[in-house]
């Protein structure tokens, strides 16, 4: 652990060597970050001046080596929204981290020549690595979360525009079913095809499952709960694009479809869907003859 | 005491549920379709659900129950305006109201009737009234 007087000693060295710390890092800050073509040499001088700056203000009033206290709050939020920047620049985690740890070089070397006693000097660059340490910990956790919101965002974008319900003639709704069906993905589409029935004032619905890769008992059964639900408010469901594989697997896990109708295609199940509202569509070359 | 009215039309029964059921009124409303199906001879019943909001698996089994007694006395029954969420309920419920015929609104559950009793609505309530 660290003891105060190693933390005063380094804020009084940062405060003191601060221009020269500067120079020297954002030397090796431009020479490392070797791409240049993500970030401006003169955007990198700004960040490493401006931490360097809330880094020398929080040491002067630190006490310990964690950065959780209200003294770092100013230098955490800078490193927060420099990493949260450098996650939708394509930065790496390590990428992001080095910037932090970069400082460490010049920092350690102007402690080496300033200060002579051989035991201090350990003690005082332990305090320095352990804070440097703690920070570029923090940087990389920002980016983390950061990356995280983007796929959560993803994910939320994903489960609207993946449950279309298309309105195919008066009174037919077609809902087209991409991807894998899970009880998450099951309740948007059976409430956005419901609330679809009422405002459209349909009389058939038809599931099209083209697009669903496996069909399990699970799938099954969502699908079942979704038509059973439809049926409640007076409309009946069609399921179609039942692939030869899928039948298979259907019969094979033993799932009991009961009374659903299911077709091979949506144009089949559009055809009956006509019918069930008793309108159908004639060939007019064929009639013309 | 509060009562669910039950209005005839023709040769059909309407029912329409305006307030939210609690058990008892569901009980009574059991008992005086049943006794108005055959003191009136319908031949047809429909249950207007639009307003119901909350429904729990005592009024779904009522619900489903009124249908099934409806059509032992011969009257087909139609349950229409089923809310979304109340139909997403019922599902989960493990009710689904097998046998017993929806609608999406009073105007299709009207004609589903017409066509499932298969004559003119007004004269066999006719004639059993003159009767």
């Amino acid at each position: 652990m660290a003891s105060n007087d190693d933390i005063k000693m380094l804020a009084g060295f940062v405060q003191r060597l601060r221009t020269e710390l500067l120079r020297t890092w954002q030397v090796e800050l431009i020479e490392q970050v070797g791409r240049r073509q993500l970030m401006s040499e003169a955007e990198l001088r700004d960040q490493s001046g401006e931490f360097l700056r809330q880094f020398a203000q929080a040491l002067g009033q630190a006490e310990g080596t964690g950065i959780t206290g209200a003294e770092w709050a100013p230098l955490r939020e800078l490193l927060a929204e420099l990493s949260a920047s450098r996650a939708l620049q394509g930065f790496s985690p390590a990428e992001t981290a080095r910037f932090v740890l970069s400082f460490k070089r010049p920092l350690l070397e102007a402690l080496r020549r300033e200060i002579t006693d051989a035991r201090q000097l350990t003690e005082v660059i332990w305090t320095a690595t352990e804070l440097l340490d703690n920070l570029a910990l923090h940087t990389t956790e920002v980016y983390q979360k950061s990356r995280e919101e983007v796929i959560v965002r993803q994910q939320e974008e994903m489960l609207e525009l993946s449950t279309p319900v298309v309105k195919l003639w008066d009174g037919i709704l077609a809902l087209p079913l991409i991807g894998t069906l899970d009880s998450n993905r099951t309740q948007v589409v059976m409430e956005s095809l419901l609330q679809r029935i009422v405002d459209t004032n349909s009389e058939v619905a038809i599931i099209d499952i083209t697009g669903v890769p496996t069909v399990d008992t699970l799938v099954a059964q969502h699908l079942m709960k979704t038509v059973a639900a439809a049926r409640l408010m007076g409309v009946e469901c069609i399921i179609s694009g039942i692939r030869p594989q899928i039948a298979q697997t259907i019969v094979h896990l033993g799932v009991a479809l009961g009374d659903i109708v299911t077709k091979a295609t949506l144009a089949d199940a559009f055809r009956l869907a006509l019918s069930r509202i008793g309108t159908s569509i004639q060939n007019s070359r064929s009639h013309a003859r | 005491m509060e009562r669910i009215p039950i209005l005839k039309m023709g040769g059909f029964l309407l029912v329409t549920i305006q307030v939210d059921m609690h058990d008892r009124l569901a009980m009574q409303l059991q008992d005086d379709l049943t006794e108005m199906i055959s003191r009136t001879g319908a031949r047809g019943v429909l249950i207007d659900i639009s307003s119901l909001e909350l429904v729990d698996s005592f009024i779904g089994r009522v619900i489903a129950n009124i249908a099934s007694m409806s059509r032992i006395l011969d009257a087909e029954t139609v349950v229409v305006g089923m809310r979304p969420a109340v139909a997403i309920t019922l599902v989960e419920l493990g009710l689904s109201l097998a046998g017993v015929r929806t609608a999406l609104n009073v105007d299709k559950g009207m004609r589903l009737l017409r066509t499932a009793v298969g004559c003119e609505p007004e004269e066999p309530a006719d004639g059993r009234d003159e009767a």
